[in-house]
């Protein structure tokens, strides 16, 4: 997916461009160096294991898998019927699915309230059936699915499109029914990106602070995921807030390193 | 297993009409975008006309009246099978799975499966490939696949979008003989711009030119007696259209082409004048002599044609000896005087009158 040129000397790059890029790189880079040069190396493992990182760790990696799993189930349909499917507004369709990307999460969580939170477009109804969702551990998965399901769709989506329909349209003259061609042909042919945007995901939804806090807030093991526990911690015990950032920089590296390698994989 | 067949595409300008018998292949032939690639998209269930009836074996595929779907089985439902000019093997899977693919999808076991792709996988030549993925295949290896893939999901139909164009020159001769074998027997329609592969190949021919089908029949008559300047084009022979005045065919302007006339035909009616290059001399200077039939025109190309060089003059070819074309110091757009015997052209009535022929 990724189109990497090698620079050759020849290039007709002004010598100039050099040193804002140098600037940019040094601001992407340099906090993450100073944090790491922080971290208490002697206390990290004591740090990581105490109750409470413990806990915030396990709440995030189950909310964060659960999550994944709804943007998969959700987002993979998504993906083919904004890829595929011929319908009027889908330009439209297209557009807003990404929204979730650009709105500022807590805006996302704030919405999210208004919908399910008890006095929510859904709330009311979910609360007569007994359901209260809002300021659960169901609220951290939507919350987290709410703002990762556009990194599914648009990579999947733009793998789908730039696939093309040749193979499919072999695949139904050979007689395979639509969920058939589905599953054996688009699926495995897009498998690289499928990965890639689960894994990207993931990862976004670990992250996921401000939509999870305003709509779901911050009770210890129930909702309290490694970010708000990263936040509360840096009052208290900031080298505890150092450790457990080290452990989502290791996940962020992780990622960018399986995303790339799905990512060429693909290009041949 | 009969195909009938019948689709308009007013935005493509196209409105054709062909007829397949049980068993038989019939070779599609035209000009591109003369409307090839519409016929078999109708057929494969891929296109919907805005006009179109399609029935394979009695059961209707397509209906359509003017934009309004009467009957519609999808692609998949038909029995139709398609082999597209690249192979489009699909890549993540071997080629023996490749193959296994269509009975697979028709609810065959996957060890039968795999024992029928097997079957069809050394028919076409390609034993011990099985395990192979398509990446690792040449070309014309590929192609095979292919075709076994087509034929192993027992279509009732095979549709063959130029097989052989996007193969080596020398992978051809080999896939055409396999294809000979294993569509023999079944119904077929080929779509090609190559002579041969409609001589070896299929039993008739259908020639489109701009969205309608000029000619239709089988193969022997059609490239021997071509009523289309694309059926004359690609047989090899030289043909001029007008209209038959009793004694010979007035083509335009006070030209007349003499020639002769084995059928009645009456004063008035379409007729075409066809002979070959090879019976056509090239001269500079006017000739007398027996009737002859005497066409002016400018030289567009001269070019070797196996022992004998090629002149293209007007929409007229003539095959003569190198040594002549020396000595008459043949150079593109020379005006030169080509000259056919009468005894050497052959006249006869045009069915279907409508298509226009080159004007000399």
């Amino acid at each position: 997916m990724t189109i990497r040129r090698r620079p050759h000397a020849g290039s007709h790059l002004p010598a100039w461009a050099f040193v804002p890029a140098g600037i940019g790189a040094a601001l992407v880079l340099l906090p993450l160096v100073a944090m790491v040069s922080r971290v208490s190396w002697g206390n990290l493992w004591p740090l990581l294991t105490s109750e409470s990182s413990l806990t915030a760790l396990a709440l995030s990696l189950r909310t964060s898998a659960t999550a994944t799993v709804l943007c998969v189930l959700l987002g993979v349909p998504m993906a083919l019927v904004l890829a595929r499917a011929r319908f009027p507004g889908r330009d439209l369709a297209r557009s807003l699915v990404l929204l979730p990307l650009v709105l500022p999460p807590v805006v996302g969580g704030i919405a999210l309230l208004y919908t399910f939170g008890r006095r929510g477009l859904l709330g009311h109804t979910l609360e007569v059936l007994g359901v209260q969702i809002a300021f659960s551990t169901t609220a951290v998965v939507l919350a987290q699915t709410f703002v990762a399901l556009p990194f599914l769709v648009i990579s999947l989506e733009g793998a789908v499109r730039t696939a093309g329909d040749r193979y499919e349209t072999v695949a139904a003259t050979l007689g395979a029914r639509p969920t058939r061609v589905l599953l054996r042909v688009t699926l495995p042919l897009v498998a690289p990106a499928l990965a890639s945007g689960t894994v990207l995901a993931f990862a976004r939804a670990l992250g996921e602070f401000g939509a999870t806090i305003t709509f779901a807030g911050s009770l210890q093991g129930v909702t309290r995921t490694l970010p708000l526990e990263i936040y509360l911690q840096r009052e208290t015990d900031p080298d505890a807030a150092v450790a457990l950032s080290l452990v989502l920089v290791v996940v962020a590296v992780t990622v960018i390193g399986l995303t790339r390698r799905t990512g060429t994989e693909s290009t041949p | 297993m009969s195909l009938s067949l019948r689709a308009a595409v007013p935005e493509r300008g196209v409105d054709v009409r062909v007829d397949v018998p049980a068993g038989r292949t019939l070779a599609v032939l035209g000009p591109n975008g003369a409307g090839k690639s519409t016929l078999l998209a109708a057929a494969a269930g891929l296109l919907r006309p805005h006009d179109a009836r399609v029935v394979l074996d009695g059961r209707e595929l397509t209906v359509v009246d003017g934009g309004r779907t009467r009957t519609w089985v999808p692609p998949h439902a038909r029995g139709v099978g398609l082999l597209a000019q690249e192979a489009r093997l699909f890549p993540h899977l071997s080629v023996l799975d490749n193959v296994a693919f269509g009975p697979r999808s028709a609810g065959v076991p996957r060890a039968r499966a795999r024992a029928v792709a097997h079957e069809w996988l050394a028919r076409v030549g390609l034993d011990g490939l099985d395990a192979r993925k398509p990446a690792a295949l040449s070309g014309g290896q590929a192609q095979r696949a292919a075709i076994a893939r087509a034929l192993a999901a027992d279509p009732r139909l095979v549709l063959l979008d130029e097989p052989f164009a996007a193969l080596d020159v020398g992978a051809t001769p080999a896939l055409r003989h396999t294809l000979s074998e294993v569509l023999a027997g079944r119904t077929a329609v080929l779509v090609t711009h190559d002579v041969l592969d409609a001589l070896l190949l299929a039993d008739d021919v259908a020639v489109i030119e701009a969205g309608r089908v000029v000619e239709h029949g089988p193969t022997r008559d059609v490239l021997n007696r071509p009523r289309s300047a694309f059926a004359a084009r690609i047989a090899g022979l030289n043909m001029v259209g007008g209209t038959w005045d009793g004694t010979g065919v007035r083509v335009g302007e006070g030209l007349r082409v003499q020639g002769v006339c084995d059928e009645p035909l009456t004063a008035g009616a379409p007729a075409v004048a066809v002979f070959r290059p090879a019976a056509v001399s090239v001269h500079t200077a006017p000739v007398t002599g027996s009737p002859r039939n005497t066409f002016l025109a400018d030289i567009t190309v001269v070019e070797p044609h196996g022992d004998l060089v090629r002149v293209r003059a007007g929409d007229l070819a003539a095959d003569i000896t190198p040594a002549s074309a020396t000595e008459l110091r043949l150079v593109p757009g020379a005006g030169v005087r080509l000259v056919v015997k009468a005894a050497e052209v052959t006249i006869y009535s045009v069915v279907r009158g409508q298509h226009e022929h080159p004007q000399p």
